[in-house]
């Protein structure tokens, strides 16, 4: 009972369509770009694979976005901090499976550290070459930033636009650190030219298709997290903070433990989706720190419909397809522009976002289809009333 | 300290100033509320209620005095919000306070006594016991019809109810209610005043309000403020016939 009541909670329509159909696309991608013929108007090209891997790990980001912003009302500027620190610590294991392959041969130093004229591997590149050490990196980097970061701000009860403004100082400040060479992160050029993941030559064909699949994976589990999250009494804790702060303190909860609670899970997340898109993309450096990533990553969301899941991955895919699209042609100068004017149109015109207006919509229609089943009945008591 | 000990007082206020940038908005205020009881606290604008109100759940710290609750076991000055809320003190503000993009019944089941850590609410599950509770108490506060709409979408007083119902929900043992008839109707109005008579037999009360009927129909033993400090106490009579109270509050 209990159980069954738990699936159900954990996957409503929407929820149960969209792991169907990224489960389709999970199969549909490498089979279309390992089985079918590149002559065929079916075959997809290894270039969409990467592409697509990219957009997944930025729908992940997304979805840690819209869990923090959607549902508690913290709006983070700086999320993409997150992202980019566990891209490093792919980068950093990817880095020391280079060995001797590198341009100077050195078997422990990577590359820029020779370059330096470092002569041994500092202290925090240690345990790196071994990969469940940094797959933990991975999530426990970001996750302790989000750590101390939100254990101060919230305890401080820094809220609203102050907290979105020191969200965007941490990340520059951690993109001026990263960007030094003495910081051994590689400087501007931050982390390249990877050989191997696992054993396995991440420039191939079926890694790629790999990465993909295990991007959908992660995707999937990082939305049944978040529905976990939002469909339990926690979640709706969440929402209470988010539009009645005072209220659920006044009540007795301990606002700052559960924002803290769930920055850090999102943090962890965009972690996660950060190691993931390294490898695709091949190269991580001090630029993923920028503000202007950060923002973006609140438009997707913004576009997609905050506060409902389904369309913060909608809204990354969406958003980045088109900037793939736009920056490529005759276009590609006014970009910026165009996703500026896309953040203003939305947020005049369609407030809750593409999913968040349809789900507004539905609603409406079973309200007013509830409401004239009301009226119905009522016809029908009205003649025996009058009799 | 000794005080401590020796109050029979639910709620001992003594000597409580607080001023905001010279401000005075509390002057040496003193009164207590015995266990059970009702009492009414009337006054102008700025007389200091809604900030003695902040005193007590913590919202706002004295600059002086002392503030103790449960027969002087809890230095109420000494705690945050989330601690008094969790020593019994349910406060309804001024604007009704729900949370609008929940249902009632949620709202309701949000206010409920229970377990409210992380880990807690992150593994809860529905019980039989707490639909229960949750029934009673839509049945006392009148919203048993709207169950499943959403808080935002009620009526005024219906939000205020709700308010009321969710302090309830708290098992709280002391009641701060901050103008609860506040827009309401004649008819609401009087509800409310038999809602908070009913609460009363089992809970202490505290009201603020302006609405003289209400007062009135109340029947308790009223405090007037005046510029942060009591200015008269006693049944309603008794302070509507204070010359002072006629002066500065009720106008001739």
């Amino acid at each position: 009972m209990s159980n069954a009541f738990r699936l159900t909670r954990l996957l409503d329509r929407g929820a149960a369509i969209f792991l169907v159909l990224l489960g389709a696309f999970a199969i549909a991608m490498p089979a279309l770009n390992l089985l079918v013929p590149a002559s065929s108007p079916l075959h997809v090209s290894t270039y969409l694979v990467a592409l697509f891997g990219k957009y997944i790990c930025y729908a992940i980001l997304a979805l840690s976005i819209d869990l923090i912003w959607g549902y508690a009302g913290i709006l983070s500027l700086g999320h993409g901090a997150f992202f980019a620190l566990g891209g490093y610590a792919m980068g950093m294991y990817l880095m020391r499976q280079i060995g001797a392959r590198g341009v100077y041969a050195n078997p422990v130093l990577p590359d820029f550290m020779v370059f330096l004229n470092w002569h041994a591997l500092p202290v925090y590149w240690y345990g790196f070459d071994w990969f469940p050490y940094a797959a933990l990196m991975v999530v426990l980097a970001p996750g302790a930033l989000a750590y101390v970061f939100g254990w101060f701000a919230f305890r401080s009860r820094v809220t609203g636009v102050y907290l979105s403004i020191i969200t965007q100082a941490m990340t520059f400040a951690l993109m001026l650190g990263f960007f030094r060479n003495n910081f051994g992160f590689g400087g501007n050029n931050g982390l390249t030219d990877f050989k191997d993941i696992l054993g396995f030559n991440v420039q191939a064909e079926t890694t790629r298709n790999a990465l993909l699949v295990c991007s959908c994976i992660a995707l999937a589990l990082a939305f049944l997290v978040c529905r976990f999250i939002v469909t339990s009494k926690f979640g709706k804790v969440l929402v209470a903070i988010r539009d009645a702060e005072s209220r659920a303190r006044f009540l007795g909860y301990r606002v700052e433990s559960y924002k803290l609670f769930v920055f850090v899970v999102s943090a962890c997340m965009a972690g996660i989706a950060g190691a993931l898109y390294v490898p695709q993309v091949g190269i991580i450096n001090p630029g993923e720190f920028a503000p202007g990533n950060s923002i973006e990553a609140v438009i997707w969301v913004a576009v997609g419909g905050r506060g409902t899941l389904t369309g913060a991955v909608l809204g990354a895919i969406l958003v980045n397809y088109a900037k793939t699209y736009f920056t490529s042609g005759i276009l590609a100068p006014y970009w910026l522009f165009m996703l500026g004017a896309l953040f203003i149109g939305v947020t005049l015109l369609l407030p809750r976002g593409i999913v968040g207006s349809i789900k507004y919509g539905l609603d409406r229609r079973a309200d007013t289809r509830a409401a004239a089943l009301e009226e119905d009945t009522r016809d029908d008591v009205a003649p025996v009333a009058a009799e | 300290m000794t005080e401590k000990a020796t109050t029979s007082a639910l709620l001992y206020l003594d000597g409580i100033s607080v001023s905001f940038d010279g401000f005075k908005a509390l002057n040496e205020l003193s009164f207590v509320i015995e266990p059970g009881e009702m009492r009414a606290i009337i006054g102008p604008n700025g007389a200091g209620k809604t900030t003695m109100m902040d005193v007590v759940t913590g919202k706002t710290r004295p600059d002086e005095g002392d503030v103790f609750f449960a027969q002087g076991a809890y230095d109420l000055s000494k705690l945050d919000e989330t601690e008094i809320a969790g020593l019994g003190i349910g406060r309804k503000f001024q604007k009704p306070t729900v949370f609008e993009m929940h249902t009632v019944e949620d709202n309701l089941l949000l206010a409920l006594k229970n377990d409210r850590r992380v880990g807690a609410t992150l593994l809860w599950t529905d019980s039989a016991e707490q639909d229960d509770r949750i029934d009673a108490l839509l049945d006392m506060i009148r919203l048993g019809g709207v169950r499943s709409r959403i808080a935002g979408s009620l009526s005024h007083g219906q939000k205020q109810w709700l308010e009321i119902g969710m302090l309830l929900a708290q098992e709280p043992q002391l009641l701060l209610v901050d103008e609860p008839v506040a827009g309401m109707t004649d008819a609401e109005t009087h509800q409310t005043a038999e809602l908070l008579k009913d609460i009363n037999r089992t809970r202490t009360v505290v009201v603020v309000e302006h609405d003289m009927t209400f007062v009135r129909e109340l029947g308790v033993k009223v405090t007037c403020l005046h510029e942060g400090a009591v200015l008269a106490e006693g049944t309603i009579d008794q302070v509507s016939a204070n010359e002072r109270v006629v002066e500065v509050y009720l106008g001739r």
